[in-house]
C-alpha cells in the first residue's frame, strides 16, 4: 500500500482541487478525505454510495436530576468547564467520565453520542472514504483515523495500491491523525507570508515525525518573488519542490461546476501541471512504500 | 478581515489570534512582541512504587492515554486531554496531576492594538488549552481571528463573543462549510453574519443560503488577479484594495447594530 496525504498548513492553497485533479489522472485509488470539519471532496468527485454508517465517537455526560443529590462533585472536578448547575453543557463536555467517577449518587451516565457520519462513494476512479463531523463536535482527530483505517481496509479489499488523502488545515490533531504513517506528504502552499509561515510549520511537524515531504507552490505566478523565497527556505531544509501550479481562473470554474479541474479543462495550465506532479510524486511515494512513520495515535 | 478591520477601526482594542495551528495575524499587524508565557496543561504523574498496575485507569481513561505494559502502567501524554479521571479512580493515589507545557502565549502591542497569539508546540494534538489561555483577556472591543472548520479549536474561538463574522467564498466548498459555521453559532448562541470574499458577481449560492437562514451579508470583497497579487504581496486588504476601509467602518457599524 502506497499512502500519500496533501497537506497544506494553511487553509484554502488547493489541496481539494489537487487531489480532485490527481484523482482524476490516475488509474485506480483509494481516496480518503481527512478534513473532517470541511469535507469537500464528494463536492469535485461524485460517485454511487457503497457505504453509510453513523459516528459515534463522542461520550457525553447525562445527569439523572432524579437521582441528583446537587452535591456539586462533579462540577468542581470537571476541568473542561462543561458543568453548571448540576445540568452537562454538551458543546463543552469531552466525555472524560470525571463526573460520573466522583457522583456519590450514581446520577450520572455516559450516553455514545452520534456526532458524525462517514460515507464510502464509489467514484469512477475508486472508492472514497469520507467524514462529516457534526458542527461544533470534538474528536475529529478520532473521525479521521477511522477513514484511514476505511481506506486502508478498501485498499485491500479493492486491490488498489494508491490511498490518497484529502488532510486537513493546521497542525494539531487531525492534521497529525491524517499523516502518521503515510509514504510522502504533498504540501501545497501558495505565496502569500501566510502561505509560507504556515507551510513552515507543516514542514516542521513532518520532520517532528520523521515523515518525507515535498512541497508545489499553487498560483505560484501571483507573486514569483515570493514563491522563489519559498522555494529557497525548501531547499535550505532539504525539501523537495516538486512543482510551481500557475494562477488558472479554469480552476474557480472547475470548483464551481463541481467537477475534477482536467475533466473539464484538461489543457488549463494548473491541469497539466498537476498531471506532471501526480506522476513524479507517485514514482516517489512508491519508492518509499512502509517506510512511513506509525504514530501511536488514536 | 480580521486584520484589516482592526486597522481600519485604528482605536484602542484587544486582538487574539486564535489560530494556533496557523497563526498569521502577526504578519499583517506587525506588533512588537514583548512577552511570552507558558501554556500548561494538567497531566498525570504515576507514582511507580505505589502503582501496582491494577489497570482501573487504563479501564477509565476514555482518550486511550494510559496504557497498560506487563506491571507498569505508561502515559501517553499526547493523548491525554488532562481530565483527571485516572486521578479520581487510582485506589492507591499513585498519581498527581502536574502541568505540562503545550504551547506558548505571545503578547505585544502595534499601535493603539494590545495583540496576542498562541504557538502550538510541534507534534502536540491539542490547541484548545492555549486558545482557552489566549481568551482570558478582556477589553471594550476585542477581535479574535479564529481557525477554520467547525470542531473543538473553532468553538472554544467563536464561544462567549458578541457576533461572529463569518467570511466565506461564492463556491460550493465556501456555502458547504459555511452552513456548518452557521450552525455551530446557532449552538453557542451567537449571532453572525457573513462577508463573501473573491466574489464574481455571481454570489447566488451563498445569497440562497443566507436567505433561507436568515443571516445578512454584511460585505463584498470582489476577486480579480490585481487583487490577488497585491494580497500576496503581503498587505493587508487595505492595502490591496484602496477604498475598502470606509466599507469596513460600515460594516463595523452593522455589527455593533447586529450584536446581542
Amino acid at each position: 500500500m502506497t499512502r500519500i496525504a496533501v497537506m497544506s498548513g494553511k487553509g484554502g492553497t488547493g489541496k481539494t482541487t489537487a487531489v480532485a485533479s490527481m484523482a482524476w489522472y490516475s488509474e485506480g485509488l483509494v481516496l480518503a478525505d481527512c478534513d473532517v470539519d470541511a469535507a469537500n471532496l464528494a463536492l469535485t468527485m461524485r460517485g454511487r454510495l457503497r457505504i453509510k454508517d453513523d459516528y459515534r465517537g463522542a461520550f457525553k455526560a447525562v445527569i439523572d436530576d432524579r437521582l441528583c443529590v446537587e452535591c456539586g462533585k462533579c462540577e468542581v472536578n470537571c476541568v473542561f468547564g462543561a458543568i453548571s448547575e448540576f445540568q452537562v453543557i454538551d458543546i463543552r463536555c469531552e466525555g472524560c467520565g470525571a463526573c460520573k467517577v466522583v457522583c456519590p449518587a450514581g446520577a450520572v451516565r455516559m450516553e455514545l453520542r452520534k456526532s458524525g457520519e462517514v460515507f464510502v462513494l464509489d467514484t469512477d476512479r475508486g472508492p472514497m472514504v469520507y467524514a462529516e463531523l457534526q458542527p461544533g463536535e470534538s474528536n475529529s482527530g478520532k473521525l479521521v483515523t477511522m477513514v484511514r483505517r476505511l481506506a486502508d481496509g478498501l485498499s485491500e479489499s479493492d486491490g488498489l495500491d494508491t490511498v490518497l488523502i484529502d488532510g486537513p488545515p493546521g497542525t494539531g490533531c487531525p492534521a497529525i491523525a491524517s499523516i502518521t504513517g503515510v509514504d510522502l506528504i504533498l504540501a501545497i502552499t501558495e505565496p502569500s507570508r501566510s502561505g509560507e509561515h504556515d507551510l513552515m510549520r507543516l514542514i516542521e511537524l513532518a520532520h517532528h515525525f520523521s515523515i518525507p515531504i515535498c512541497v508545489a507552490v499553487n498560483k505560484w505566478d501571483l507573486h514569483p518573488g515570493l514563491t522563489g523565497e519559498i522555494e529557497e527556505s525548501c531547499r535550505r531544509l532539504g525539501v523537495m519542490v516538486v512543482g510551481r501550479i500557475p494562477y488558472d481562473p479554469n480552476v474557480n470554474k472547475a470548483m464551481k461546476a463541481m467537477h475534477p479541474l482536467p475533466s473539464l479543462f484538461p489543457n488549463s495550465p494548473a491541469a497539466l501541471e498537476l498531471h506532471r506532479i501526480w506522476k513524479e510524486i507517485r514514482t516517489g511515494a512508491m519508492e518509499r512504500k512502509g517506510s512511513g512513520v506509525v504514530l501511536n495515535l488514536e | 478581515m480580521a486584520c484589516a478591520l482592526a486597522i481600519a477601526l485604528d482605536r484602542p482594542m484587544t486582538f487574539l489570534d486564535c489560530d494556533v495551528e496557523g497563526a498569521n495575524a502577526h504578519l499583517f499587524l506587525r506588533p512588537a512582541m514583548h512577552s511570552r508565557e507558558e501554556v500548561f496543561v494538567p497531566c498525570p504523574m504515576i507514582d511507580a512504587d505505589r502503582c501496582d498496575a491494577c489497570g482501573r485507569c487504563v479501564k477509565e481513561c476514555q482518550f486511550g492515554a494510559m496504557i497498560q505494559l506487563g506491571k507498569k502502567v505508561k502515559l501517553m501524554a499526547n493523548l491525554c486531554h488532562g481530565c483527571g479521571v485516572c486521578r479520581l479512580v487510582c485506589p492507591r493515589t499513585a498519581i498527581t496531576m502536574t502541568g505540562r507545557p503545550v504551547g506558548i502565549v505571545h503578547s505585544g502591542t502595534a499601535g493603539p492594538i494590545r495583540f496576542y497569539c498562541g504557538e502550538l508546540r510541534t507534534g502536540e494534538a491539542l490547541s484548545v488549552p492555549i486558545i482557552r489561555k489566549i481568551k482570558e483577556q478582556r477589553d471594550d472591543l476585542v477581535i479574535i481571528d479564529c481557525p477554520p472548520g467547525t470542531s473543538c479549536p473553532a468553538v472554544e474561538s467563536v464561544e462567549g463573543s458578541d457576533f461572529a463574522l463569518l467570511v466565506t467564498e461564492p463556491t460550493p466548498f465556501g456555502e458547504h462549510d459555511l452552513r456548518g459555521m452557521i450552525t455551530v453559532c446557532r449552538r453557542l448562541g451567537v449571532p453572525c453574519g457573513v462577508v463573501i470574499n473573491r466574489s464574481s458577481g455571481d454570489d447566488a449560492i451563498i445569497e440562497s443560503l443566507c436567505g433561507a437562514e436568515g443571516v445578512s451579508i454584511l460585505m463584498r470583497i470582489p476577486f480579480d488577479r490585481k487583487v490577488a497579487e497585491a494580497y500576496a504581496k503581503g498587505g493587508t486588504l487595505l492595502e490591496a484594495m484602496p477604498g475598502i476601509k470606509d466599507q469596513l467602518l460600515d460594516m463595523f457599524l452593522d455589527i455593533e447594530r447586529l450584536c446581542r
